[in-house]
């Protein structure tokens, strides 16, 4: 059985999701592969979508025309801003989903969407031409060749097979064939995932779900480096057995502000759930550490590598024994169960331990734990064989998305599936692909990140990795991206066009407030006396007064008499823009100098082994990431300023023996 | 990569030996051509850091008689395979051995050339090669010990503790920002503003060094003024020991300045003689006036001469209008003559060191050397001082530097969110960086192109 597709994407998590439904929605006929349709968007850790610089994630997906945002302003049942006493820059949004509606609303999504299908199925190979030296090709030959390890390592060393394999579609377990003009791999913690806890081992991918165990040995047949990573999950317990009087409440923000730019602010305002905040304290301490020798992280059963910034229990309490207690977060996982999530507890403890462990707690005496936390380990890709558009360097038409490139969590993954969907579209139309770099977005951090750093764990977005983070906010993830979603064709033209109008009110409001000079009046003073701020002597702008401390933007509005009415969004861009306008600039500017470097393109063809004078692990180091800038050299591990001065000389003195011949 | 230059190591002069050295992947196959043994035999260069006795043949003909040295690659100053022969002395001697190396294949290196290849080969830091490029150029003993200190990577270190300081504070904030549980910003920004504030004080003695670092390696910019005729280019010829200006009793002969360096003790003069100053209607005497009132606005010393044995007029008020707030040695020359103005006398006008002296008779100039020796190296110049910055690069960034930290102490005082502060730690972070080389930019490479003339 052959069928033939556009675009295939494989995995249908929060990556695939967003990749198919870019693929079909730039008009390409695309199909979409899962294990399980009931698992469609399945969130199977945490109840909750944004947070700490992933609301960031969700923003910029929103504004380029991606799902998430959309589908959580429908099944949210909470939500938060963080971060609210810092900067601007650290606010982040996060709403608690209800993860039913979450899944059900978005399979709604991918089964109306235009142009996609869906397919319940196991993909096990990735179909490759020219394939080894000793297969065939494949319409003639149903059964896929198995050329000998020996000719196909020949083989990837040679020069002939670079930029002339590429990917032509797949087979399932059933031996059906899809072929495709481009190939997206989204598959998360699938790829022969086993779920551990105590000696439990179960060869699952979460929640019990089938794990996929054929893709793997088909990607290392194409030479695809594989990694094996680990991330875990807390108990669920039942609410009913909790004491709620004895934590600490967490409601949600009023108003709510909404994820997505294209949703109506007043249509969310509603009922919101509460969640709770607990502590584990020294009897709980002292239980993991008594039992921790039964941990399959330390007694090696477990062999992947966890995420250091999202560490289990047992080893929170292990790497920082002088701390007490730990905040752990209770969290309902929707309104349809009574089951609670039990953030910052996750954990692959034996049964008998997590449940002492749980039952530790202040309000958890008598907790009935519904499912086990669990670890889990799964096989996922070296990232750094990937170009920033996310394709393969050596495998043409064939791209990578979410968890499999070595990334954790749901946003991250969903704004890789977008990208990546976006330039699988592209490549097939013969157009560049669209790179945001790493000033424009987090997402342009989050992917320069995966391909040109050596992760060792998975990767998780944090402020700290954006360096232009003030400039990248998610209340202007709108002004930085909506027009190149625009362009690139996920942006209606009606949603551009407020976007537009939007912008035009912020402008000119900051020209307003920049051209507003208030007199010296004995109102004005009065108003500055009970702001304990200095009294003026002569006139001032609005906008001087604004960057005073003490003041800001929706304080000064008693002294401003001609102030329009805006919305709530506008506001804030508005206050921001001008109040932090020093630090803004000098922002910039940092901007100027990393855009010059990053400007600096290394020929594709450049051989590091003729840079006689770069040490011999930058060689190898550039050889094997391929870096397309000078400025993606630069922060490629293993490679000092040293290496890039060769690097630049080497260049400077290449182009000039170019110049010279021409 | 690079083709195989040559150079004397040691000065070019009639000294007992001379040092040639050959630096290049060639460099082993030019030297065996013209290197051999005393029975014109092929030397085994393959073992390196191993002094060889040896001649130097002109085709069959022995030139002289040397020590031969090979270093392979990369223990070497550069880097790259390197020979140096020990040779006999001798300006005529030296200058047929290094074209004998040139017939055989290398090339004559530019001045600095073998620093660049060290630099560019990772065998020095950037400040260690502009330390030595600076070493290459500079003019006196002073600039020498500093160039040495520099290159010791005394700045280097000093730059690297502080940027370790700003990374470990910004590295805690952000710690702070994305894992508020762990790491607690209570008493922060008390911390950290004592800790800038540290660092603000250490970088701004290295700008002050700076000033005394260009005196050390310009020379102090002298400026020597007075009416016409008061004797200012006998002085400078005097300082000279040549007749560099043109001395004639006709008033107005120095109509331009002249700029001379000239060793003074231990310091390098860097002597601009100006016009004479009066009031004249002759446009290029004019324009001589005009250049010496700008000399004077940017010297670190002026000169004042004085003819003792003429009456002070307007055009001495017109002068000593002009030395207000400058550092002035006044010279009352022509003590030869019979005397009208005194020291006390002067004294009244102008509050300076006064210096008798006759030019013509070579009587004072000791003294005058003397006092501006003692005036620069035991009062302002501590030239004990561990680092001196002596590169307009390294002030100017170190002065961007010193901007960005006061910017922090401006948001530490101002109260503004934490999470701000980063950009100005990053922006001093890096502006140190770019001093000693670890942060990239492409200005940077622009600059050692430029300095080492190099892609031509």
């Amino acid at each position: 059985m052959v069928e033939r597709h556009d675009v295939i994407v494989i995995g249908a998590g929060h990556a695939g999701c967003e990749a198919a439904l870019a693929c079909a929605r730039l008009g390409f006929d695309t199909i979409i592969f899962t294990v399980s349709v009931d698992s469609i968007a399945l969130m199977p850790c945490n109840p909750n979508i944004g947070g700490t610089s992933k609301g960031h994630l969700v923003r910029e997906l929103d504004a380029l025309g991606g799902e998430m945002g959309k589908n959580i302003d429908k099944t949210f049942i909470q939500s938060r801003m963080l971060n609210k006493s810092k900067g601007p820059a650290v606010h982040s949004l996060r709403a608690q989903a209800d993860k039913q509606a979450y899944t059900r609303e978005m399979r709604k999504t991918l089964e109306n969407q235009k142009g996609l299908v869906i397919r319940q199925a196991e993909v096990s190979e990735l179909l490759i031409e020219p394939n080894c030296p000793a297969g065939g090709s494949l319409c003639q030959n149903s059964e896929w060749p198995k050329p000998t390890l020996i000719d196909r390592n020949s083989f990837f060393d040679s020069d002939e097979r670079k930029n002339k394999r590429k990917v032509i579609g797949v087979k399932t377990t059933s031996g059906a064939v899809y072929l495709s003009k481009a190939v997206i791999l989204c598959t998360g913690v699938y790829l022969n995932a086993r779920c551990i806890y105590g000696d439990v081992v179960e060869q699952t991918g979460p929640n019990g779900l089938r794990s996929a165990t054929h893709l793997t040995n088909s990607m290392l047949r194409e030479g695809i480096k594989i990694m094996r990573f680990k991330t875990g999950t807390p108990a669920r317990v039942d609410r009913r057995t909790l004491d709620f009087s004895k934590m600490v409440i967490q409601k949600g923000d009023v108003p709510i502000i909404p994820f997505s730019f294209s949703t109506d602010f007043h249509s969310i305002q509603k009922e919101q759930v509460d969640c709770y905040l607990v502590y584990t304290n020294k009897k709980t301490h002292e239980i993991i550490r008594r039992n921790i020798d039964r941990s399959p992280l330390y007694n090696g059963n477990i062999k992947g590598t966890g995420p250091r910034y999202c560490p289990s229990i047992e080893d929170k309490v292990m790497r920082f024994p002088d701390k007490e207690k730990h905040q752990i977060f209770v969290e309902p996982e929707g309104l349809y169960t009574n089951e609670m999530y039990l953030s910052g507890m996750s954990s692959s403890l034996p049964e008998d331990v997590q449940s002492e462990m749980y039952r530790s707690m202040e309000g958890f005496e008598n907790v009935h734990i519904v499912r086990n936390a669990y670890a889990i380990e799964y096989d996922c890709i070296n990232a750094s064989q990937l170009k920033r558009s996310l394709e393969f360097k050596d495998i043409e038409f064939l791209f990578a998305a979410g968890q499999i490139n070595g990334s954790s969590g749901y946003e991250e993954a969903a704004v890789q599936g977008l990208m990546a969907g976006i330039n699988a579209g592209r490549k097939i139309r013969g157009l560049d692909a669209v790179i945001l770099d790493r000033s424009q977005a987090y997402i342009g951090v989050l992917i320069d990140d995966l391909v040109t750093k050596e992760n060792h764990e998975p990767y998780r977005m944090m402020t700290s990795r954006a360096e232009y983070r003030l400039l990248l906010r998610q209340d202007n993830a709108d002004i930085r991206l909506r027009k190149i979603g625009y362009d690139i064709g996920l942006v209606p033209e009606c949603d551009y066009n407020s976007f537009l109008e939007k912008k035009n009110q912020i402008e000119k409001e900051i020209i307003r407030l920049k051209n507003t000079h208030i007199g010296a009046s004995p109102l004005v003073n009065a108003f500055l006396r009970k702001m304990n701020s200095a009294e003026i002597e002569s006139g001032i702008t609005l906008s001087d007064l604004c960057k005073r401390p003490e003041l800001n933007y929706e304080s000064l509005h008693e002294i401003d008499n001609s102030r329009p009415k805006l919305s709530y969004q506008i506001r804030e861009e508005v206050g921001i823009e001008i109040k932090y306008e020093g630090y803004i600039n000098r922002q910039k500017q940092q901007v100027d100098s990393f855009r010059k470097i990053e400007s600096k393109k290394i020929p594709e063809g450049i051989n590091y082994q003729e840079i006689s004078n770069l040490r011999l692990e930058a060689r190898q180091k550039l050889s094997s990431f391929r870096p397309e800038n000078i400025g993606m050299a630069s922060r490629i591990s293993g490679v000092s300023p040293a290496d890039i001065n060769v690097l630049l000389v080497y260049l400077e003195k290449s182009g000039i023996k170019q110049a010279r011949n021409k | 990569m690079f083709d195989t230059i040559c150079a004397l190591a040691t000065a070019l002069s009639d000294a007992g030996i001379g040092i040639i050295r050959i630096s290049g992947e060639q460099a082993i196959d030019i030297a065996s051509r013209f290197v051999k043994s005393k029975t014109g035999k092929q030397i085994d260069f393959r073992l390196s850091h191993l002094m060889r006795y040896a001649f130097v043949y002109d085709g069959e003909n022995p030139v002289d008689e040397v020590m031969v040295v090979c270093f392979i690659a990369p223990r070497s100053y550069t880097g790259e395979n390197t020979v140096e022969i020990q040779c006999h002395g001798g300006v005529f001697l030296l200058k047929k051995i290094l074209s004998i190396a040139i017939q055989n294949g290398a090339r004559l290196a530019e001045p600095g050339e073998f620093t660049k290849r060290a630099f560019l080969n990772g065998r020095i830091d950037l400040t260690q090669a502009e330390a030595v490029s600076d070493l290459i150029y500079s003019t006196n003993e002073q600039a020498l010990k500093a160039s040495i200190s520099q290159l010791r990577g005394s700045l280097f270190n000093i730059i690297e503790s502080y940027r370790k300081e700003l990374l470990q504070s910004t590295a805690y904030l952000e710690a702070a920002l994305d894992d508020p549980e762990n790491y607690s910003l209570d008493g922060f920004s008390d911390t950290l503003f004592s800790n800038v504030n540290n660092i603000l004080n250490g970088l701004s003695d290295l700008v002050k060094s700076s000033d005394n670092g260009r005196i050390i390696k310009e020379g102090i910019k002298t400026a020597i003024v007075g009416k016409p005729n008061a004797g200012k280019s006998s002085l400078l010829n005097a300082l000279l020991g040549e007749n560099r200006a043109i001395v004639t009793n006709i008033a107005g002969t120095t109509r331009d300045t002249l700029e001379e360096y000239v060793k003074c003790n231990d310091l390098c003069l860097h002597l601009i003689d100006t016009a004479g100053i009066r009031n004249t209607d002759n446009s290029v005497e004019i324009l001589g006036v005009e250049r010496a009132i700008q000399a004077v606005s940017q010297a670190d010393l002026v000169i004042y001469v004085v003819d003792a044995s003429v009456p002070l007029d307007d055009s001495d008020d017109k002068i000593i209008k002009m030395l207000v707030d400058k550092r002035t040695i006044i010279l009352l020359n022509k003590s030869d003559l019979p005397i009208l103005i005194t020291k006390e006398e002067i004294q009244k006008h102008i509050n300076s060191y006064v210096i008798d002296a006759s030019v013509k008779e070579m009587t004072g100039i000791e003294d005058l050397k003397n006092l501006i020796q003692e005036i620069f190296m035991k009062k302002e110049i501590d030239y004990n001082h561990e680092i001196v910055i002596t590169n307009l690069r390294h002030k100017n960034l170190l002065l961007n530097a010193i901007d960005s930290l006061k910017s922090v102490i401006t948001s530490i005082e101002s109260k503004v969110p934490e999470d701000l502060y980063t950009i100005d730690l990053m922006n001093a972070y890096r502006e140190l960086g770019l001093i000693i080389g670890e942060e990239i930019s492409d200005d940077l490479i622009n600059e050692i192109f430029r300095k080492f003339c190099m892609g031509k």
